[in-house]
């Protein structure tokens, strides 16, 4: 009984040492945990947070910088409803995602099959296909204006070789969307590498096991690569989605005539959203406009990705089935 | 012959593929998948090949048709008048200030942050790192217009601060790649430290900080090529011409001459080249960093 008591007694005293020490750490914790973070803390609200209320603030306001901004309500929304070039440039854009979506999960994954295979020099090889990757997009855009020259450039002296006469990349309407999609091509280098990494994680015995099944390549592929790279197609199918998205500097540079900072190629046929708003924004000033444009776009992207991500428990597979 | 098109036919799955790859000897298989990749890697390299020898060529050599890429006529001509039009030095010093910055306020706060996020035990690091996440998946549109105004409120168009300042208070997609990092590494290592009595920051510099050294590089050679190949950001918020960073300065450039194809290709090497020397220094780096950023 007094053993008990004292056992008592003692255990309410460490539970009383331990009491007052432990909300002590734990908001000691707490203000290293805000110490650590506060460049973070403060770049949120002051690169994200305030922006972001702020956009949509605008978003409903008639604004040109040089005034402060005037509230009209949805104004913005419905002129962008009535706006044919606000059309153009998110038809002009999502064209480019379903060609450059799907070509670049096809090349990105088919190089990578090709690259993982034990040659001498793979590093090598892996690298240069990265290199255009980290080469400025200004710079890849004026060197593709010059290889899809229609007189000097490679690319049509290239079909000329299977007796194809190439088009006028830039200055033929239905050319250009091509020729920008070509130029993003060139830099798929990283979607690549990333597929590389994931083939190498393809469990070995299932192949072996499909060849013994009497698979051939193709079929392999379809039954053993596809699935189990399938995650990672999801991933880069959504980050290659939004890129697409928000596309600007390789049509911008594929388009740009002189110093005119609005033109956008041949019948406007390669005005991306991105460009549109920009040109609202610091062209036309029109500052209000742009930002209900942004919100735009941001659902946009939204819906995309979601919808892709619904369509993905029809193809893509997890773990070990 | 009969047999196997009747095989094929009936059954899709046949064995007729392994045969066939052992009939093909292996040294065969070998050079042609060989033969395959180096074509691809040619595929790639060869604009870059393109640019080099325009820049070399005279110019009657730079318009013929078909084009070819070896110069008849070797000339550092391009060069020439590439330094002679464009004030190289300035851009290049201007891009590197901007890149360096990028890399230093990268390099400072974002393994902060993260360590924040993964090894401290408090009840904003899930809320914090929801918040990176979330705006890691924002169009960078919704913030350009309200940071514009802010930027140009205080004065800071043609200066370097709205390009740089943001590096400092952490890019999302770096404290993501670092934290993910942090998160193996075994608390065990930390506690030893913070037992011995070790103060918070002293644990984060001499242990967390070296044991985060590949993702912290992998985060700052990724933002040097960012800020590096920038060009949405310096076209907005820098006019003046002494202030240009490469991609500025090539832009107008091609604005002026247009089909000056030999000096500007000759200015697209000269700023291809930086970006060159660190690819070729911190090429792991980027590999590295590409997969780990998709696959945990």
């Amino acid at each position: 009984m007094s053993m008990l008591t004292r056992r008592r007694s003692e255990a309410r005293q460490t539970a009383r040492d331990l009491a007052p020490k432990r909300p002590r750490t734990r908001r000691r914790s707490f203000w290293i945990g805000v110490a650590f973070a506060s460049p973070f803390i403060v770049g949120f609200l002051g690169l994200f947070a305030y922006p972001i209320l702020a956009s949509g603030y605008y978003s409903f306001t008639d604004f040109n910088l040089f005034q402060s901004p005037d509230w009209v309500g949805l104004d913005n929304y419905e002129q962008m409803a009535n706006d044919d070039v606000f059309w153009k440039s998110l038809a002009n854009t999502l064209v480019l995602a379903v060609m450059g979506v799907p070509l670049t999960i096809a090349i990105a994954l088919g190089g990578a099959h090709l690259l993982n295979t034990p040659i001498k020099g793979q590093p090598l090889y892996r690298a240069v296909i990265y290199l255009p990757s980290i080469i400025p997009i200004v710079v890849g855009g004026y060197l593709w204006r010059w290889l899809l020259n229609t007189q000097y450039g490679f690319v049509n002296y290239f079909l000329s070789w299977f007796g194809i006469s190439g088009p006028s990349w830039l200055q033929e309407p239905d050319w250009t969307k091509p020729a920008i999609v070509l130029v993003v091509l060139w830099t798929v280098g990283g979607t690549m590498i990333i597929y590389l990494a994931a083939l190498k994680d393809v469990p070995h015995e299932l192949y072996e096991a499909a060849s013994i099944d009497g698979a051939g390549p193709w079929r392999r592929f379809l039954n053993v690569t596809w699935p189990t790279v399938s995650p990672v197609t999801l991933f880069q199918v959504i980050v290659c989605l939004i890129a697409y998205l928000q596309i600007f500097t390789e049509p911008y540079v594929l388009a740009q005539e002189r110093l005119n900072n609005i033109s956008s190629g041949p019948d406007q046929s390669m005005l991306t959203y991105a460009m549109y708003l920009y040109q609202n924004a610091f062209v036309y000033l029109k500052m209000g406009y742009a930002s209900a444009m942004a919100w735009v776009l941001f659902i946009v992207t939204l819906i995309v990705t979601l919808v892709v991500l619904a369509s993905s428990k029809r193809w893509v597979h997890y773990g070990s089935k | 012959m009969a047999q196997s098109e009747t095989q094929i036919m009936t059954d899709a799955a046949s064995p007729r593929e392994l045969p066939a790859t052992r009939r093909t000897p292996k040294i065969l298989r070998r050079l042609r998948q060989h033969g395959l990749v180096i074509a691809l890697a040619l595929v790639f390299i060869f604009p870059l090949l393109v640019m080099i020898s325009t820049a070399l060529k005279s110019p009657q050599d730079v318009f013929s048709s078909p084009p070819t890429l070896i110069p008849s006529e070797w000339t550092f001509n391009n060069f020439a008048t590439a330094f002679d039009q464009i004030p190289v030095w300035r851009y290049l010093g201007n891009t590197m200030l901007v890149a360096g910055l990028s890399v230093l306020g990268t390099a400072l706060s974002c393994p902060l942050v993260a360590y924040a996020l993964s090894k401290v035990r408090w009840a904003g690091a899930k809320p914090l790192f929801i918040m990176v996440l979330a705006t890691m998946m924002l169009p960078p549109q919704v913030t350009l217009i309200p940071l514009f105004l802010i930027w140009n409120g205080v004065g800071a168009t043609n200066t370097y601060l709205p390009l740089v300042v943001p590096a400092f208070l952490g890019t999302p997609f770096f404290i993501f790649l670092i934290r993910q990092f942090l998160m193996n590494v075994p608390d065990d290592l930390l506690e030893a430290a913070r037992l011995d009595g070790a103060s918070e920051l002293r644990t984060y510099a001499t242990i967390v900080l070296p044991i985060a050294r590949p993702a912290i590089v992998t985060a700052a050679v990724f933002q040097f090529v960012w800020a590096w190949t920038d060009f949405l950001n310096p076209l907005i918020y820098l006019n003046d011409e002494s202030t240009y960073t490469l991609s500025i300065g090539l832009y107008a450039f091609f604005g002026e001459n247009d089909v000056a194809w030999g000096p500007l290709m000759a200015a697209c090497t000269m700023f291809t080249i930086p970006a060159l020397i660190i690819f070729l220094i911190g090429q792991k780096f980027f590999i590295g960093g590409i997969s780990a950023g998709a696959i945990k």
